[in-house]
């Protein structure tokens, strides 16, 4: 009897501590999406503006930009050629990414037709220097909006930041390898290597990302 | 005759092994739908230094993705077509920028509104 209850105890222990883990997994986690608007809207086709840049590295919007048709496709959306309509919107009197993001939905749905429109914003985008080491940072948030409705179907955020390993060899060491690795990403826009994963994971991280879109072999769905 | 035939069986469950192995890195491979090439490098390269993603050079860079892409038997992606033919059309080429704002309408009837209104300009 004693044994059967002392049995019982350690079994409700051991549950105990394995909901508390899971508790902590969830609350790791971001909330689950709903997304029954944007399931509803049945997306076909994206327009991609220009992302808005908040940083002071003015290469942010374009680096992102080329970082966003790939996911985006590969999740099965038709995705509008994002340069040709970076390049219309100029030659139409919109030089910068702020103003194309102001153009009503009537007006875009006129001229291009998308289904939806994703407006992103870039919060963080280059490289710092904290406590001797190089830190490289991309925090972008993007929205997805009905061009029909002006709903909108899809809200997500992502921030990606990796800093520079210290290459060793004490404070000498890491002072020497923080300044080769910010010579390093002054030269060659290491943000954009960054933005590459930050992109992937804003649209396809499942649970958060985009939904499939009806291009997306059925295989994989 | 029992080893032969021992051993050939080791062979053949190798073999199996490299097989399965082997359409296990082909599947990680061609994980991706498209063919993407140089396409996203283009845009990349087109805004950080204009001066040598000219448009010849996207040109020349996109034929040879549409080769590889052929060969690979993977279809390209939207908007390589009417960026490509967008390429054209910078360089005065109206004939091979209609064939590729075409080529683009007909993969992803989504940009027939917007190619419509490329391949109007151009006549």
């Amino acid at each position: 009897m004693i044994f059967e209850i002392s049995k019982k105890t350690k079994l409700s222990l051991i549950l105990n501590f394995v909901s508390s883990i899971f508790v902590l997994i969830l609350a790791g986690c971001a909330s689950p999406k709903n997304y029954d608007k944007f399931r509803a809207a049945r997306v076909r086709s994206i327009l991609v503006l220009p992302p808005k840049n908040q940083s002071t590295d003015l290469r942010g919007t374009y680096s992102f930009l080329s970082t966003v048709t790939a996911p985006i496709a590969e999740k099965g959306f038709y995705v509008f050629p994002v340069a040709i309509v970076d390049q219309m919107m100029k030659e139409n009197g919109l030089p910068s990414a702020n103003e194309m993001h102001e153009v009503s939905l009537k007006k875009i749905k006129e001229i291009i037709n998308p289904d939806a429109v994703l407006y992103i914003t870039l919060e963080q985008y280059g490289s710092k220097f904290v406590l001797l080491q190089s830190q490289t940072s991309v925090v972008a948030s993007g929205r997805l909006v009905s061009a029909v409705t002006g709903q909108v179907l899809w809200q997500g955020r992502v921030n990606k930041t990796i800093a520079s390993s210290d290459g060793g060899g004490g404070l000498g060491g890491m002072l020497a390898s923080a300044m080769i690795s910010q010579a390093v990403n002054s030269s060659t826009d290491q943000a954009h290597e960054i933005s590459i994963m930050a992109s992937e994971e804003l649209f396809t991280e499942p649970g958060q990302g985009l939904l499939d879109g009806p291009y997306k072999p059925a295989s994989t769905k | 005759m029992t080893l032969t035939f021992l051993h050939s069986r080791t062979f053949s469950v190798k073999v199996l092994g490299l097989v399965a192995l082997l359409a296990v890195f082909s599947s990680c491979v061609s994980s991706t739908k498209y063919y993407w090439g140089d396409y996203e490098n283009n845009i990349y390269s087109q805004y950080q230094s204009p001066g040598k993603a000219t448009p010849e050079y996207q040109i020349e860079k996109m034929q040879a993705d549409i080769q590889r892409a052929a060969s690979k038997d993977q279809p390209l992606p939207p908007g390589f077509y009417a960026h490509l033919g967008y390429q054209y059309l910078q360089v005065g080429k109206a004939g091979d920028a209609r064939k590729y704002f075409t080529a683009e309408k007909r993969a992803f009837p989504e940009s027939a509104v917007l190619m419509d209104r490329f391949l109007t300009k151009i006549k």
